[in-house]
């Protein structure tokens, strides 16, 4: 089963090189795994799932790079061929000459249907090369014009072309104190539109990832490659072969249909956060050692308190009693809806996920036993000996959503910014729409 | 990658052109040490084969750099300054037909530029554009480059604009506005920028006011800093906002120091669209960030640093610096205090070896101490490239849509109507065919209510405005 990936804008390509770096390095590692018949069978495949061989031999990753300016892809695509190790197929990009401005209408309204059959064959090019496709796997920002836009727009185009394929959303959301001025804009009618025609939508928000740099990773000049090498963790990490709970000693040939069947039960909430345990420099790997509950016992503080790190956590805060209703519930307590917890390394069999099956931690409604699943790998990822992350579907982004919104809200109030995207066919009453859709979302997980 | 063009009017516009050009080359010549015409250099640069000599040669895509030619257009109604360039080490990269000259100049009169020398020269111009356009595959932005005091920039400068509107809708058009001083040596200069403003306000999609008594104060203190050196402080001489070393005009003419800050300002607003970096700006973001209402599109800039020191070490504390500088009175290229007024929008476009752990914790750092509208708290557009300036390991230019643009704007119109109410020099401009007194009212009004409009929002800054109320969803 293979996945392919779009990667759109800037973001969605430099996190795209760093994950498919990720990948082919964790690839490459599990060839050298003893005993070596699990590592074969790793490594074989993973690269199914995201390279394919030419008739060169040489790996390409079945990715198509899509933005509206030459500048990143032209990186991006050589940064990836000096690796040595994997490279970008050489027609699977489409750029053009500039870009979407930041204006998500610009790239929604006008380079998206401008160039939709274009990039839809780009696509389709990839997935034929698929044996079996898993899944589409998109990346993109939702702050500027071109991921946010044309991303939207082409996954709606992918929604109609591949109906009975799964859509997964990777979405990098910008840094709370500004960057893009008009990014909550953007990110409103970014998350609305998707909402109607993703799967799932995997958030990682760059003020986290940031944290994690600065204060696990002890990086002193972050910059967006180090956030990136980050996301990329997290997400090869969720997406790298694993046992399922239907697949006992094989890979899972369906990861994306089981990553979406555990965690996206209900149509209404399809907001997905990730975390990771332990991420540290790679030159403190050496000389630390874990255990498995050594892991999870803080990931689980993690998860019921909303910290996306660990460190500072609140262990505090406790599971409320099974069967108190919502209002009762302690302040601070984040309440699931469903979790899927991934363990890679040594001796995995052992460890012990009770923890997180504990039906205090998910909202009363859901039958039991749907909420939690766990996969499993013996192979280390990643160079972690023992690694664990957990992908949930709880209130953990209602505040940043919150806060997005509102801050949306109260521009729009002033109606500032708004004749440069009804210049390209955007209304208000779009606007308005959009905000609509999300207060929605944003009072569902409220009332979890 | 994009195209820009440069339309230079009038003595300034074409003296502070100049020098953009001399420092344009310079740094691409610094960036791009093999020679190769390159995506960077073709932004504001055709690479010609002149063998073929059918006036103005023909575009060679890629390759060897040849015969590089401006994409410019020249223009002014008096011939001096165009004729020294001409004979200047530039030559080279300008032809004939990008010029336009005529011989009597305007008279620091914006009527004779705007109304005389706009209906005169009209289709020649439209045709230079034209032309100047077909040589890019996409077209981006024009820029303009003129005075607001004299006759053929300001009045000439702005007739430009609006054929540009009416040419290209859709290409962006950033104005560089050369404002002049309480002490400028052309009487009539407030009655010039007043009727300039007007089309500016109207048909600009940015302008970048540049104020020539704020250009002096900064040459001034980066001379003062050259002589008074203590060790340990000694400026890097070719670092310098206002140094043209290293560029191919070896003499040093009386306005350009202060017309390479010019320069400066201008390669630094475009070196993201050039070069690559990690969070990339191109021009169509600055408009999109930062004009959150069509009319108030005046954006205040300023450089840091305005040199290098010597000492090669670069401790942080002197990157944070720079970023503290961006905000500071003496930094800024118009008389303003932007700390002391109200923010609506502020872009930090940042080059060289800086990242974004440098960008969050100076803008963590900086923001409790400036005041952002209400509907904008977090109102910061930031790019990072990674190619820094010649002589500066990084730099940053600071852009805000701030209401301290509005002291200078009630100043020219003080100076206005201190010439208005005595009619003086009035009938010199009534004279030329298609002026008329309305257009002086006109102007005028145009001016009081944008001054009104900054004053509406700077009255909102202190304060305390309720967030919004949330749209109410049936649940
Ligand atoms: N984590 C991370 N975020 C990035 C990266 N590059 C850009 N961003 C974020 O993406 C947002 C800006 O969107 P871009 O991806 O640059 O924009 P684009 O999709 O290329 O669209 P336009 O340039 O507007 O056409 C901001 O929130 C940036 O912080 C990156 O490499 N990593
Ligand atoms: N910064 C700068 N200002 C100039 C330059 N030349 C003229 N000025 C200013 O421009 C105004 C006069 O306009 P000028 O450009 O000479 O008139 P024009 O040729 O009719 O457009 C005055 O305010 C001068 O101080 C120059 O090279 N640099
Ligand atoms: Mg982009
Ligand atoms: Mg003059």
């Amino acid at each position: 089963m293979s996945i392919v990936t779009v990667q759109l804008g800037q973001c969605g390509n430099q996190v795209g090189q760093e994950l498919f770096d990720v990948i082919s390095n964790d690839t490459h590692d599990a060839q050298r795994y003893k005993p070596s018949a699990l590592g074969k069978a790793y490594h074989v495949c993973s690269q199914e799932r995201f390279l394919h061989e030419s008739i060169t031999g040489e790996l390409s990753a079945r990715a198509v790079l899509i933005d509206m300016e030459p500048k990143v892809i032209t990186q991006t695509m050589a940064t990836a061929a000096k690796s040595g190790r994997w490279k970008y197929g050489d027609q699977s990009f489409f750029c053009q000459k500039q870009g979407s401005g930041n204006n998500w209408a610009n790239g929604f309204c006008v380079h998206g249907p401008r160039h939709e059959e274009a990039v839809g064959e780009l696509v389709r090019r990839e997935v034929e090369r698929c044996d079996r496709l898993a899944g589409i796997l998109t990346l993109m920002s939702v702050a500027g014009g071109t991921g946010s836009g044309v991303g939207t727009y082409i996954t709606q185009c992918l929604r109609d072309a591949y109906p009975h394929s799964f859509l997964l959303n990777q979405l990098t959301w910008p840094y709370g104190t500004g960057e893009v001025i008009v990014q909550n804009y953007n990110s409103v009618l970014t998350l609305s539109h998707l909402y109607q025609c993703s799967d799932a939508i995997l958030v990682h928000e760059n003020d986290t990832v940031h944290r994690i740099c600065a204060q696990l990773m002890n990086i002193k000049h972050i910059s967006f490659s180090d956030v990136n090498k980050v996301i990329a963790h997290q997400l090869g990490s969720v997406l790298q072969p694993a046992h399922t709970a239907h697949t006992h000693s094989q890979y899972s040939r369906n990861p994306m249909g089981e990553l979406m069947a555990g965690l996206v039960c209900h149509p209404e909430y399809r907001l997905l956060s990730v975390c990771s345990v332990p991420q540290m420099p790679s030159s403190s790997l050496a000389y630390s050692t874990f255990t498995w509950p050594g892991l999870l016992k803080p990931l689980r503080q993690m998860l019921i308190t909303s910290t996306k790190m660990e460190e500072g956590i609140d262990w505090q805060v406790r599971a409320p009693p099974v069967g108190q209703g919502a209002a009762q519930k302690l302040s601070g307590f984040n309440t699931s809806l469903a979790n899927l917890l991934i363990l890679r390394g040594k001796d995995v069999s052992s460890a012990n996920a009770c923890g997180f099956l504990d039906p205090a931690l998910y909202c009363p409604w859901l039958p039991a036993g749907g909420a939690f699943s766990t996969w499993r790998s013996q192979l280390p990822f990643n160079r972690y000996e023992k690694s664990a992350t957990l992908v949930s579907n709880s209130q953990s982004l209602l505040r940043p959503l919150d806060h997005m919104v509102g801050k949306a809200w109260n521009m729009f109030a002033s109606r500032a910014y708004v004749h440069q995207y009804t210049k390209f066919g955007i209304t208000e009453e779009d606007f308005l729409d959009s905000f609509t859709c999300l207060e929605q979302v944003i009072s569902s997980y409220k009332h979890l | 990658m994009t195209q820009s063009i440069v339309v230079q009017v009038g003595q300034c516009g074409n003296q502070v052109g100049c020098r953009f050009w001399d420092l344009a080359l310079r740094e691409h010549a610094h960036v791009n040490k093999k020679g190769i015409y390159d995506e960077a250099l073709s932004s504001f640069f055709r690479n010609v084969d002149t063998r073929r000599n059918d006036g103005e040669g023909s575009d060679i895509a890629g390759g060897k750099i040849r015969c590089l030619k401006a994409r410019a257009v020249l223009i002014d109604m008096e011939e001096g300054v165009v004729n020294e360039i001409l004979q200047g080490p530039l030559r080279d990269v300008f032809d004939s037909t990008q010029l336009i000259t005529d011989v009597s100049g305007s008279g620091n009169n914006w009527a004779v530029g705007h109304k005389m020398y706009g209906s005169a020269y009209r289709e020649q111009i439209v045709e230079r554009l034209r032309k100047a356009a077909e040589h890019c595959d996409c077209l981006q932005c024009f820029f303009l480059i003129h005075s607001m005091g004299g006759g053929t920039g300001s009045g000439l400068g702005s007739c430009v604009l609006n054929l540009l509107e009416e040419e290209f809708p859709d290409v962006c058009r950033f104005v560089t506005a050369v404002y002049p001083s309480a002490e400028d040596d052309v009487i009539t200069s407030p009655y010039n920028s007043v009727l300039a403003m007007q089309e500016l306000t109207e048909h600009a999609d940015c302008v970048l006011p540049v104020e020539n008594q704020s250009l002096v104060d900064i040459v001034n203190k980066i001379k003062h800093m050259a002589h008074t050196g203590k060790p340990g402080s000694v400026i890097k001489k070719d670092s310098t906002v206002i140094s043209g070393q290293g560029g191919v005009s070896k003499s040093e003419k009386p306005f350009d120091a202060m017309n390479n800050i010019v320069a400066n300002l201008l390669l630094n607003l475009t070196s993201s669209a050039r070069f690559e970096g990690s969070l990339n700006m191109d021009l169509n973001e600055i408009t999109m960030n930062l004009v959150p209402f069509p009319r108030l599109h005046y954006l205040v800039s300023s450089l840091t640093p305005l040199y290098t020191l010597a000492d090669v070490s670069i401790p942080t504390r002197r990157l944070d610096q720079m970023f503290t500088d961006a905000f500071s009175k003496d930094h800024q290229l118009i008389r303003a205090d932007p700390k002391n007024s109200l923010y609506l929008a502020c872009a930090l476009m940042v080059r060289g070896n800086v990242q974004v752990s440098d960008l969050r914790r100076n803008i963590e750092r900086l923001k409790p101490s400036l005041p952002f509208i209400s509907w904008n708290q977090e109102g910061w557009k930031t790019g990072l490239c990674s190619v820094p300036p010649v002589g500066h390991s990084h730099s940053l230019l600071a852009l805000a849509n701030n209401t301290c643009v509005k002291p200078t704007f009630i100043d020219l119109k003080d100076r206005f109507m201190r010439l208005y109410k005595k009619k003086a020099h009035l009938h010199h401009y009534l004279h030329v065919e298609g002026m008329e007194q309305g257009c002086f009212t006109e102007a005028l009004s145009s001016l009081s209510s944008l001054i009104e409009e900054y004053s509406q929002l700077d009255a909102t800054k202190n304060l305390l405005v309720p967030d919004a109320p949330r749209m109410n969803i049936a649940t």
